[in-house]
């Protein structure tokens, strides 16, 4: 849905310094981008759920991190996001992609368990489901910034 | 492979951690999590300090590196135990992947889940070399203790030795009396951390 150039340029322009991500298809084409982006570092961890403990870090030493993986990393990271955006009450915000979304006959359980998850999470998010929705991920990251509360911006992904 | 956790013949964890304590300096951020939460507040109490509890097990490396990211001037410190780093061995690789130099790692090695009663970790019973698998993901300074004289004696040194680094300290289990937490909530540590950053 967003090139490379696009998503570095919105991401650049909302003032994020780092980029804390583990890559699916959908948004692994970004990469060349953010990894040669002068405007923000790509960081790169092995399990996603480093990337929530690390992006905690980053917020909590002034910088503003943005946490990017797809929904199986979502899941997999359950503690680490309950830990820092609830006990450690830190306004992380994050991209997931949700795979198969956008694939009426998948069943695929990644796209499932999906809407199920954030709401029991109760977080505050915003989806991204055609292309005329893409300046929705920076009003929704304002909105989620002034109010000084997490936010995840959900992209509707096709097969993978 | 051994048939015993032979961790039980390491250095006090508490003399251990009593060296870096007398080593830390007023700029350094420190971050403990698990056993090592419990006992640093007791031999010493900095501003910059993070006593990462309630944590998630591995989380304390992900944790200190973001904070070397973000500040790049200072030196971060990060104590975790052998159980937390088990649970995601591939945080060195994400430390050495980085770029961060200025990141220390001190593993409290003592083959146990100390916190939940000392249950052994899958390792217990093996001689794992960590900081043999600190060196092959790229650590240009990955050292083993398991004498205290030997690193009290070495500690200044080799925190100045070329970063990241991973230090290894062999240790016996925590006297009991150290288990007891008293660390103050971790929202409210962390408003003192960044105000001690000076971050608004």
């Amino acid at each position: 849905m967003f090139t490379g150039p696009e998503i570095e340029a919105v991401f650049a322009e909302l003032g994020i310094t780092h980029v804390v991500w583990i890559p699916d298809t959908a948004i692994g084409p970004w990469e060349a981008s953010l990894a040669g982006s002068s405007r923000l570092r790509l960081i790169r961890v092995c399990r996603e759920g480093e990337a929530w403990p690390l992006a905690a870090g980053l917020h909590l030493g002034g910088q503003i991190p943005l946490v990017v993986m797809q929904t199986t990393g979502l899941f997999e990271s359950g503690d680490a996001l309950r830990n820092v955006l609830f006990d450690m009450k830190l306004p992380i915000y994050s991209l997931i992609g949700v795979r198969n979304w956008l694939a009426p006959q998948s069943r695929d359980s990644a796209k499932t368990f999906a809407e199920p998850i954030l709401n029991a999470w109760g977080l505050d998010r915003q989806w991204i489901v055609e292309p005329a929705d893409k300046p929705k991920l920076a009003e929704h990251f304002c909105r989620c910034r002034l109010a000084g509360v997490p936010g995840i911006t959900l992209l509707a992904e096709g097969a993978p | 492979m051994p048939t015993r956790n032979d961790r039980s013949s390491g250095m006090s964890v508490v003399e251990a951690l009593r060296v870096v304590a007398d080593l830390c300096c007023g700029q350094q951020i420190v971050v403990t999590n698990q056993g090592s939460a419990r006992i640093w507040p007791k031999l010493r109490r900095r501003p910059l300090d993070v006593h990462y509890n309630p944590s998630t097990m591995s989380g304390a490396i992900p944790l200190a590196l973001g904070l070397a990211l973000a500040q790049r001037h200072r030196e971060v410190l990060a104590i975790s135990g052998d159980g937390s780093l088990l649970m995601s061995l591939g945080s060195l690789v994400t430390v050495v992947g980085s770029g961060a130099t200025n990141l220390t790692i001190v593993l409290l090695d003592n083959g146990l889940y100390e916190v939940t009663g000392g249950q052994e970790t899958p390792a217990a019973r093996m001689a794992i070399d960590y900081a043999g698998i600190a060196r092959a993901a790229g650590f240009p300074t990955s050292l083993e203790f398991r004498d205290l004289s030997d690193w009290r004696a070495r500690a200044a040194d080799v925190l100045t030795l070329p970063g990241p680094r991973f230090i290894r300290l062999v240790v016996s289990a925590a006297p009991a009396e150290y288990l007891i937490s008293s660390t103050p909530p971790l929202p409210e540590q962390l408003a003192g951390l960044k105000t001690s950053l000076e971050i608004a």
